[in-house]
């Protein structure tokens, strides 16, 4: 059941326009049209939307990392007044409908002339990397213990020291986690390029499927392989890092 | 403890400034615009009060309602479906097969296809007349449908395209699962209970704590669907599937009336609050937690 649509698509992706609609459905293509693939990325700058995707993916990513981890010490392993209350607000904010700052951001960015750029896809992830990576890792750094800060007090390091010597180094697979997320959440956006890009040039994969589907709505051979084309970094990306992704999810339950 | 106040502040200030910038902020100018008639297009832009409110509910505007409706049916749908299907599928998982992590796999991997692509596929799948589910029903003699296309089975649809992505439910129901002590089946057993009781006296309601979270969580989404509604059936046939962040995208980004859907997206955000007080109010009766304690 599960699986299913992964073997149609993929059977669907390597025939040719008849073969696709021969009944019954045949399962193994014959031959094998690899050049669909290439007919398909083609006919649209596939390359130029897979550029786009990468460098908004990678800033997002380094964003995320970068600073929910520094955050997420902060409320995790520093004392100070107020820290929790803090941390409630922040956390409260997860249940705030993103329709609801849709707009007034929009506008915002447009006002600043950043309408049409990758900024607005990439700036936020760069203002905390999103309260549910700050949540997750505040949860991981919370079981490491104390005495280790103390004695690296005693030997006169500094907050930022034991984030980098102590904190990070121990809580690698929790940021491959929010790394994973952060890759996948950006790379199948597609509410944000819909609403911030407008030239073609700057499309995402996402948004180039979508115009590639208005375009070529007939052309399921070619519709089938640039979707199988969108869709296998995600799966590499998932079986290379499986075992985090499990855990991630495990972990904070962030997937609704 | 100053200088601890300081570095606090220090460490989360990009975390806190993200709030205010891209929450906060937003958050206050929405209910602001929200009270206005501001629009793209128009050069002057006033301050209306709550007319966009009243223009919401007083039927004026049919499609508000509709949307509404829609997406109620939705939820209604979709909630139950996807907390039924997943807590099933986990129990299965959760049993002492062969290959269980290749199955949790297969069941997680859905869930992290774009939504683009994983809507392109079942477009296909459902397409009446050469899609694979209708070919199937074909065979098994059973009426096909039109799906998507219809005005009475297009929602099903969508919830049915929904339910392929319930891998990471599956994945938390799984961990709360593995949580209950064998100990507790064993008592069962020496009772002369079967599954059933097991079922019914041990693993359901030490679950309900991660039922109650999957609900919650499963609610806030199925309001927000945005993609499906946007890629499979851009609101039809006749607005059957008009959901309703689907109409405030239009009505901001297409109609570039964005003041009436600041006035929009606030319903939703109090819709949204009631339904999740309302589970949370409910959830003092049916959830169970270990130490006695209450949400």
């Amino acid at each position: 059941m599960f699986i299913v649509p992964f073997l149609w698509l993929l059977r669907s992706s390597l025939m040719n326009l008849s073969q696709i609609f021969t009944m019954p459905p045949e399962w193994i293509p014959k031959p094998f049209q690899w050049d669909n693939f290439h007919r398909a990325l083609t006919v649209l700058p596939f390359g130029t939307f897979f550029t786009n995707t990468l460098i908004i993916v990678a800033g997002v990513l380094i964003g995320t990392v970068l600073t929910s981890s520094i955050a997420a010490f902060g409320f995790s392993r520093i004392q100070w007044k107020g820290r929790d209350a803090a941390f409630g607000i922040l956390m409260s904010s997860m249940m705030l409908p993103a329709a609801v700052t849709l707009i007034p951001s929009f506008l915002g960015w447009k006002m600043l002339g950043f309408y049409d750029t990758f900024y607005p896809l990439i700036v936020p992830a760069y203002f905390g990397g999103g309260i549910f990576n700050i949540f997750l890792l505040r949860q991981f750094y919370l079981t490491i213990p104390r005495d280790f800060d103390e004695a690296a007090f005693v030997d006169g390091a500094t907050y930022f020291q034991i984030y980098r010597s102590i904190i990070l180094p121990l809580s690698r697979s929790a940021i491959i986690v929010v790394a994973l997320f952060s890759f996948l959440g950006s790379w199948n956006d597609f509410m944000g390029p819909l609403i911030y890009l407008k030239s073609d040039s700057l499309f995402t994969l996402a948004l180039g499927l979508q115009m590639f589907q208005g375009s070529y709505s007939a052309q399921w051979d070619l519709l089938m392989a640039a979707s199988a084309a969108v869709v296998l970094p995600c799966v590499i990306v998932f079986l290379v890092g499986q075992r985090y992704f499990l855990e991630g999810i495990t972990l904070t339950g962030l997937k609704g | 403890m100053r200088k601890g106040l300081f570095y606090g502040l220090l460490f989360t200030s990009p975390a806190i400034l993200g709030f205010i910038i891209f929450t906060l902020g937003p958050m206050i100018a929405s209910l602001v615009l929200s009270l206005t008639d501001y629009n793209v297009f128009k050069a002057q832009t006033a301050f209306v009060g709550i007319d966009n409110y009243t223009k919401l509910f007083s039927g004026e505007d049919e499609l508000f309602y509709k949307s509404l409706g829609v997406t109620f049916y939705f939820v209604v749908l979709r909630v139950p479906a996807v907390i039924i299907v997943s807590f099933v599928i986990a129990l299965l998982l959760n049993l002492n097969v062969k290959g269980r992590s290749i199955f949790r796999t297969i069941i997680y991997l859905p869930s992290i296809v774009p939504a683009v692509a994983s809507a392109m596929i079942w477009m296909w799948l459902l397409n009446p007349d050469l899609g694979l589910i209708n070919t199937i029903l074909g065979w098994l003699h059973l009426p096909t449908g039109n799906w998507l296309y219809s005005e009475g089975s297009v929602i099903p649809s969508v919830v049915i395209t929904t339910l392929w992505g319930i891998g990471g439910t599956v994945i938390i129901f799984l961990a709360g699962l593995s949580g209950i002590p064998k100990q507790y089946y064993e008592s069962i057993d020496v009772d002369g209970g079967g599954w059933y009781s097991k079922l019914r006296h041990i693993t359901i309601p030490m679950v309900t704590p991660t039922i109650f979270f999957n609900t919650i969580m499963t609610i806030i989404g199925s309001f927000q669907v945005f993609n499906e509604a946007y890629i499979l059936t851009q609101g039809g046939p006749n607005n059957k599937s008009l959901f309703y962040v689907f109409y405030l995208w239009r009505t901001g980004f297409r109609d570039t009336e964005m003041g009436y859907a600041s006035a929009l997206a606030w319903v939703l955000f109090v819709i949204i609050l009631i339904f999740t007080f309302f589970v949370f109010k409910t959830s003092k009766s049916w959830v169970h937690y270990e130490g006695g304690e209450r949400a």
